[in-house]
């Protein structure tokens, strides 16, 4: 029998924060940004260099077959990491602002089963539909999906912080299934499973532009953070402010929507990113979202790299999907996460 | 001013607030009281626009309320609901640097740190300016919080039941403060208050509610009332006039000693 223990305190049951034991100074915050910049550098680095083709910097200068793998494949590549790690790290904070649930992201509120519910659907109906016409789909119905989510929520009062993602990964779960019967109708479970599974091994020069989108929308993210952050306290502190909060929700969740089909479409799902990242950052400076969004961008971009290149090099020469490494050391931080939480404790 | 003309709120087909028409005055400390339910923090919700009402309109200094802009309004009035429980991460300064958010909209001027500073000031947040909410008691969080709607500096502050988690003494020093931001910053503070005694010796004016409507209101010696204040509360009230303050005594009143009074 589980027994949910309160502790005697004032603090809000609800409220399952993750929360440092001593207190971190929020103008660490430019430290670790610096050197985050630093580390991001050195992974970026590595990244271009790491591969079955050496490469040389007197190679790349010199001209030929160096500098085409370079520019053809490990830029594009580094950068697709950067772009799809920052854009769903911050849609993954924003998605916990605007639920004031701090264990919810695109894969937990089934905001990614959705979109590739979507590109399912245009891949059948509209099977040679240009690449801007499948991520409208996929953002459609990203979108659809996540207005379901947040409807669930609001029909079915959750008292649990962690009842709220266990409705996503269910309303997922039952969406993925379905997606999943009329791919195997369909002989599409191959392109399925490239939906569903991140991997950056097909990563060319001119098939990942679309990311750029992720990374615009990461700037505009950090340019109305605040609203965010007001959103984030609740629907009567949004009013008072003078800020509509409808308004303010319908913004986000487009952000959301449209960075999780951009990186579905591009690359597939990366898991835990969302959730993870933003943890880590609440912990150091907080939630206050102009000072969160830079280092969450920051930290997503670095963790996808540094997964990544551990799944390039674990079976060197051959590569694994980044996705299994992400839903492995994601997973474990996850539980660190749940298992270090202050507050209500479930035992 | 703050003007009602027969305002009704409902949740649903529940009506908690009916017919109620009332003049607050511009300064001073108006406080409402009444039983539990009787529609204190539905009128306070539906003067701020968190609440549409059913009928009737509000009106802040001539401005309806229901289709004023609503970043027009936060620059006039602020509130501030019971029972805050914010989930987001935020320091104290940061928190009362969002009560900013009408007037700069996320970037801070020289005077809006001001109003930051002084609001932190006034309610004597300095020392945990950088502390995050979480990590408060409950009484320190709910000062952030009036500190937040005081750095709204707006000529209303409506304040639900700002007493709540507050020990005497905290109660004491956040009812001089509010005092003193009437007197001091000339603003307008209507105020719920379940403590009959803190409206009386801090309020000018009380409104009496009961089952959604006003059943008295007038000043503080208009109010405070054994008949009335008994019928209001269906409780027997004494009211003793201890140092020219009226108080009033309810716990452990025999039910036959009011109606001698």
């Amino acid at each position: 029998m589980t027994t949910t223990l309160t502790r005697p305190s004032t603090r809000h049951p609800e409220s399952g924060r993750l929360a440092p034991r001593r207190r971190i100074r929020p103008a660490r915050g430019a430290g670790v940004l610096v050197l985050g910049c630093a580390l991001l550098a050195g992974l970026a680095a590595a990244s271009l260099v790491v591969g079955v083709a050496d490469i040389s910097v007197a190679g790349v200068l010199a001209g030929g077959p160096e500098r085409d793998v370079l520019l053809v494949s490990r830029l594009p590549r580094t950068l697709a990491l950067m772009l799809a790690g920052a854009g769903l790290a911050v849609a993954g904070l924003i998605m916990q602002l605007l639920t004031r649930n701090v264990f919810v992201e695109p894969s937990t509120a089934g905001t990614l089963d959705f979109a590739s519910l979507g590109l399912l659907a245009c891949a059948l109906l509209w099977p040679d539909a240009p690449v801007w016409t499948r991520m409208t789909l996929a953002t459609l119905a990203a979108l659809a999906g996540t207005g379901l989510f947040l409807r669930m929520l609001r029909a079915v009062p959750v008292r649990d912080v962690l009842l709220v993602p266990l409705l996503g990964l269910m309303l997922g779960g039952v969406v993925g299934a379905f997606t999943t019967f009329f791919a195997y109708r369909t002989d599409l479970l191959q392109s399925l499973g490239a939906w569903t599974t991140g991997d950056f091994s097909a990563v060319l020069a001119g098939r990942f532009e679309l990311l750029w989108v992720a990374g615009a929308l990461v700037l505009v993210a950090g340019f109305v953070a605040d609203r965010f952050t007001v959103a984030g306290m609740g629907e009567s502190f949004t009013t008072n402010l003078g800020l509509d909060y409808r308004r303010t929700m319908a913004l986000g969740l487009t952000v959301v929507a449209v960075v999780s089909a951009t990186v579905v479409v591009t690359v597939g799902a990366l898991p835990f990113l969302g959730l993870v990242v933003p943890n880590i950052v609440r912990a150091i400076v907080g939630d206050n979202a102009r000072r969160a969004v830079p280092l969450v961008a920051l930290l997503g971009a670095g963790m996808v790299m540094g997964c990544d290149l551990i799944a390039r090099l674990v079976i060197h020469p051959f590569e694994m999907p980044i996705g299994t490494v992400m839903g492995v050391l994601g997973a474990l931080a996850f539980l660190v996460i749940l298992l270090g939480r202050r507050g209500p404790r479930v035992r | 001013m703050i003007v009602t003309e027969h305002l009704q709120g409902a949740y649903g087909d529940t009506i908690v607030v009916d017919d109620v028409s009332i003049a607050v005055p511009r300064g001073g400390v108006t406080a409402l009281v009444g039983p539990n339910g009787a529609g204190k923090s539905t009128l306070l919700a539906l003067v701020s626009r968190l609440m549409g009402p059913r009928a009737g309109t509000v009106t802040v200094d001539g401005l309806d309320v229901t289709t004023t802009p609503s970043d027009a309004l936060a620059r006039r009035l602020a509130i501030l609901k019971q029972d805050n429980h914010l989930s987001v991460r935020l320091t104290v300064e940061e928190l009362v640097a969002f009560g900013r958010y009408p007037h700069s909209h996320g970037r801070l001027t020289a005077s809006d740190h001001d109003h930051v500073r002084r609001a932190m000031g006034y309610l004597d947040l300095e020392p945990l300016a950088g502390r995050f909410l979480d990590e408060l008691s409950g009484g320190q969080r709910q000062r952030a919080f009036v500190a937040m709607v005081l750095a709204q500096d707006t000529d209303y502050i409506l304040l639900d039941e700002p007493l709540n988690n507050l020990d005497m003494a905290h109660a004491v020093r956040m009812m001089s403060q509010l005092r003193a931001a009437a007197d001091d910053l000339g603003r307008t503070i209507v105020i719920v208050l379940h403590d009959l005694n803190a409206a009386a010796a801090y309020a000018d004016h009380m409104v009496a509610m009961k089952d959604g409507r006003v059943a008295a209101a007038g000043t503080v010696a208009d109010l405070m009332r054994e008949d009335l204040l008994s019928a209001v509360f269906d409780l027997p009230v004494r009211v003793l006039d201890v140092d020219g303050v009226k108080l009033a005594r309810y716990y452990g009143v025999p039910v036959a000693s009011t109606t001698s009074a």
